[in-house]
Formats: structure tokens, C-alpha cells, sequence
């Protein structure tokens, strides 16, 4: 109900609104869904103008370094570690069965399909997709965003087409990376530390652990790549004025990009096993 | 061509539910300086952005050069923001770019400079505004807010803009600073020809470089058929103006706006 009241100082007719609990709800589920619409509206423009207009290589290449090579060191630490911790969980229940020998094909398995690219593509929203957030969101405060139309130039060719490239072409190489460092992490605590026999270890690894494994976890990341760098984006050409603006644009460049990445995580599991189960019937294939 | 360069015509700007311009018709003439004054909130910067296209009125045609800005496609609006210069209130320097990159930026989007002739009128910019030699490899973060301003201002003209577009260029600097501006915007006033928006509070900008001056009140305080424009004139006049509220803005007396604020305190207190 809206009702119009009179202030008795500036004669000015006020509209006062009364919200009720439903009223709240109604409007979170409209901000949500033109969140959606202006996401998907963003995301096309984006692709339009990949098409229309190769970025220079002088914004390209700080792009590809601030994205790519600036992310290497955290990548290869938190793909050490998730290989090193599954092989120390892991190993205790595979002993009890006198499975031990099995533990290099559940941990490869594992990193190759799942948790390098997941846990990659999160590392990478942290860093990458936050800090995109905060420092477009920032232009935009600044009116540095404003400024690059006025110069004619269009800000989404020349601010996200080269970071969603980036984004794209470089987080394939780093799950590659987070997954060579996991087995690698997941191998010497196995058989260095938990005295697994190493022939063994290898040797169920490459029965169990093929290309197309490697491959199903390398084309996942392409799409997270895509997600986290047109969702930060977004998030950041939409901040609100402000420190606070910034901030929880940045914030929330992380929270929507991992559950983007959990959603097509869940959604090209499922394409991949029914792809699969189509082409191999007789075969296993949960990705 | 002797039409007006920008027309805006019954322009009306609204931001979800508040209105910001309502009924508003302006034509500047080629090569004239206008200055925009009116209190903080009454619309004066949205006037600019949508003077070059970066917003879109609700209602009403902005036409510059006699075209619709509404029917151009993005590219063609694109081309013409390269006739205008833009010096933005905190001049919205790049932060990630050098102060040569800054400047050089138009000419290299727009492939109308490059190697020699590129690092020549990067120089003359910085020259003409008064910067010295050795600044280009700085980084904005590393300059004082006046010569953030001009450099911002260098950017603006490295293009040879038709249009100079100027948003409170004199804020936050200091008195001298606050000359040196204004006489760099009569500086390219004179030697450019360029038509000049200036959007300030400052009275001495108006006098020293105005050939006519818009007054502008916030909608928020008039009345549904109050115009939204207090004066339009040359800046001699304002004194003289009949309205109160225009010789007020102008000796910077706060009057009728005081005692608003006391009822306003009065209705809270009541």
C-alpha cells in the first residue's frame, strides 16, 4: 500500500511506501532475476566485441601476466597441498583393506577430474576475481570508465574482452599445473612418507588415469575461467559509489564466481556422463 | 554551419525515482563559452554526460551538430565523442597508465598518431598546459590534484576537440591553482576556437572566462511548473538578476536556504 503525505515544512507531497515481509521477498526475487538479465545482456556485448575488435597486445599482455603468470605460485601451492592432504586422508582406510597400492589411482582420479579444476578456478576467483572487481569498481567510481567513452573508446573492448581472454586461455594451463603439482604432492607423501610402493602406485595410477580424464577436467575449466572473468567483471562495472561499493563488489565478484564454477561443475558432469554413457555404454564414466 | 552545436531540447533525466532535470531546453552556440552554475545536486554534471552521449535522458533530444545523438549506432557514437574534450571533476586518469600513455591514449585508440609524431604532441599537450619535461613516465598516483587536473586536461586536448566539455575543473585546488585552470581554458578557448562547457561553483571561473551563463535549481526545492532554469544570460547580469536566489548563489549568501534548514529542524524536533 502507498499512501501520499504532506511534509508540513516544505509542502512537498511525499510518497510514503509501506513494505511488508512479502513485499521484500517479491523484491529480492525481481533484483535477482534483472541481476541474471543484466549478466547474460553484459556477457553478450562482451562476446560481440571479442568478435568485432582483437584487443592490442599492449593491454593484452598485462592482462595475460596479472591473470597467468602472477597466479602460478598460489596455483602450484594449493595443488601441492590438495595432493599431499587426499594421500594422508586416503591413506589410512585404503591400508585397512591392504589397498594402499590403490591410493595413487583414487588421488590422480580425483585431482585430474574434480579438485584440480575446481579448486584452481576458486584459487583464481579469490585472487583474480576479486581483484578484477575492486579495480573496475574503482574505475568506475572514478569515473575513469566515463572517461574512456568520452575518448571513444568502448570500455567493455577495451576492460573485459582482455581479461575474460586471459582468463580463458590461462586457467586451462593452470588446472594443468595444479594438477601435475597435486599427483606430484599426492606421490611423494604416498610413497616417501607413508611407504606406498612406488611401482604400484604408478602402476594403478596409469590403469585407472587417462587423456580423456585429463581432457574432461581441462575443457571444465574453460568455462570457469569464462565465468569468473565475466562475473567479476560485471560485478565491478555495476559497483556502488564509494569505499563500501567497491568492497562488496568484490566481495561478491568471489561468492557469485564459486557458485558459478559449483553450478557448471554440476551441469558438464552431467552432459559429460550422458556423452559418454552414449558413446561408451558399457563404461563408467562420472565425471 | 551557424545552427547551434549542442542542443539539448525538453530534456528530462530521472534516476529511479528521482528526478534530476525536468523540462530542460539549451542550445549552445559554436564557439561560445557556457557556464554551468547551480547548488551541488541540481543536475549540472548529468547535463554534461548527456551532452556526449554517456547518459541517456528519459525524456526529450540531445542533438550535437544538428544529429540526433538517440539514432546514432555505437560506432558512430564513438566518433563523434573524438570531437569533444572531456576534463572530468577528479580528472579520471588512468591509474594504471603513465601520465604519456594517458595523454597519448585517444591518438592510439583512434590510429591518428604514432611513433615520433605521437611522443611530439603528447609533448606539446603537456607543454601547453604548463607541465614540465620528465613527467611522462610518472604515474597519476605520484602528481598533486592541479596537475592531475591538467593533465587531464592535456588528454582532453590531444584530440583538437570542437566541443571542450570541463566538470568543476577548479575544485579542490587552491586559488593560484584555480587561475592557472581558467586561464588555460581561455587559453584554449582562444588559440582552439573550441566551444566550452563549464560546469562550476566558482564565480571567479564564470567571470573571468563565460560568454553566458545557465543557472540551474535542484528540482527537489521548486515547485511541478517552476522552470528548472533561474538565469540564462551573460555573467554581467547576474547581479542584477530579479530572482534572489540567483544573487545569492552569486554573493554566496545562503538565505531562503537557511530558513529551510531551520524548519526542517523544527519538523524533526516537532
Amino acid at each position: 500500500m502507498s499512501s501520499a503525505h504532506v511534509s508540513p515544512s516544505t509542502q512537498i507531497p511525499v510518497l510514503i511506501l509501506e513494505t511488508t515481509p512479502i513485499h521484500r521477498v517479491g523484491q529480492r526475487v525481481y533484483d535477482s532475476v534483472a541481476e541474471i538479465g543484466s549478466l547474460t545482456e553484459f556477457s553478450a556485448i562482451t562476446v560481440s566485441w571479442l568478435v568485432r575488435r582483437w584487443p592490442r597486445w599492449s593491454v593484452l599482455i598485462p592482462s595475460f601476466y596479472a591473470i597467468g603468470v602472477s597466479s602460478v605460485p598460489v596455483v602450484a601451492v594449493t595443488g601441492t597441498f590438495i595432493g599431499m592432504v587426499l594421500a594422508v586422508q586416503a591413506h589410512t582406510q585404503f591400508a585397512m583393506m591392504g589397498l594402499e597400492t590403490r591410493l595413487g589411482s583414487v588421488i590422480n582420479i580425483s585431482l585430474v577430474k574434480e579438485l584440480g579444476p575446481v579448486l584452481a578456478a576458486t584459487m583464481l576467483a579469490g585472487r583474480v576475481g576479486s581483484s578484477m572487481a575492486a579495480e573496475l569498481g574503482t574505475m568506475r567510481v572514478t569515473e575513469q570508465i566515463d572517461a574512456l567513452s568520452a575518448l571513444g573508446t568502448n570500455p567493455i573492448s577495451y576492460l573485459v574482452v582482455p581479461r575474460l581472454l586471459a582468463c580463458v586461455l590461462l586457467i586451462p594451463l593452470l588446472t594443468l599445473m595444479a594438477d601435475f603439482m597435486g599427483v606430484i604432492g599426492g606421490a611423494v607423501v604416498s610413497t616417501q612418507f607413508l611407504r606406498v610402493d612406488s611401482y604400484h602406485y604408478w602402476y594403478h595410477s596409469r590403469q585407472y588415469v587417462g587423456g580423456l580424464d585429463i581432457f574432461a577436467g581441462v575443457l571444465k575449466s574453460y568455462f570457469f575461467g569464462a565465468a569468473i572473468a565475466l562475473v567479476s567483471c560485471h560485478r565491478g562495472f555495476h559497483s556502488k559509489a564509494g569505499a563500501e561499493g567497491v568492497g562488496k563488489a568484490a566481495t561478491e565478484a568471489f561468492v557469485f564466481s564459486f557458485i558459478a564454477i559449483l553450478a557448471i561443475d554440476f551441469v558438464i558432469g552431467i552432459l559429460w556422463n550422458t556423452v559418454y554413457y552414449g558413446i561408451w555404454p558399457d563404461t563408467a564414466g562420472l565425471l | 554551419m551557424n545552427g547551434p552545436i549542442l542542443e539539448l531540447n525538453q530534456i528530462s533525466m530521472r534516476f529511479g525515482r528521482q528526478n534530476v532535470l525536468r523540462n530542460l531546453t539549451i542550445h549552445v552556440k559554436r564557439g561560445e563559452t557556457l557556464c554551468v552554475i547551480g547548488e551541488s545536486g541540481c543536475g549540472k554534471t548529468v547535463l554534461l554526460k548527456l551532452m556526449i552521449g554517456l547518459l541517456k535522458p528519459t525524456r526529450g533530444v540531445v542533438k550535437f551538430d544538428g544529429q540526433d545523438l538517440a539514432g546514432l549506432k555505437q560506432h558512430e557514437l564513438a566518433k563523434m565523442r573524438i570531437r569533444f574534450g572531456f576534463l572530468f571533476q577528479m580528472a579520471a586518469l588512468f591509474d594504471s597508465l603513465t601520465i604519456f600513455d594517458n595523454v597519448a591514449f585517444g591518438l592510439r585508440e583512434h590510429n591518428l598518431a604514432e611513433g615520433d609524431a605521437l611522443t611530439r604532441i603528447v609533448a606539446e599537450r603537456l607543454q601547453e598546459v604548463g607541465l614540465p619535461p620528465g613527467l611522462e613516465g610518472k604515474k597519476p598516483a605520484e602528481l598533486s590534484g592541479g596537475q592531475r587536473k591538467r593533465v587531464g586536461l592535456a588528454r582532453a586536448l590531444a584530440l583538437n576537440p570542437e566541443v571542450m566539455l570541463y566538470d568543476e575543473p577548479t575544485t579542490g585546488l587552491d586559488p593560484i591553482m584555480t587561475d592557472v585552470i581558467n586561464e588555460l581554458i581561455l587559453q584554449t578557448q582562444r588559440t582552439k576556437k573550441a566551444t566550452g562547457i563549464v560546469v562550476t561553483h566558482e564565480m571567479k571561473t564564470v567571470t573571468k572566462v563565460a560568454d553566458r551563463v545557465v543557472m540551474l535549481y535542484p528540482l527537489a526545492r521548486l515547485g511541478p511548473q517552476d522552470s528548472q532554469i533561474l538565469y540564462d544570460g551573460p555573467p554581467e547580469g547576474l547581479e542584477e538578476s530579479p530572482d534572489l536566489r540567483v544573487r545569492q548563489f552569486v554573493r554566496g549568501e545562503a538565505g531562503e536556504r537557511l530558513r529551510e534548514l531551520a524548519q526542517q529542524r523544527e519538523a524533526v524536533t516537532d
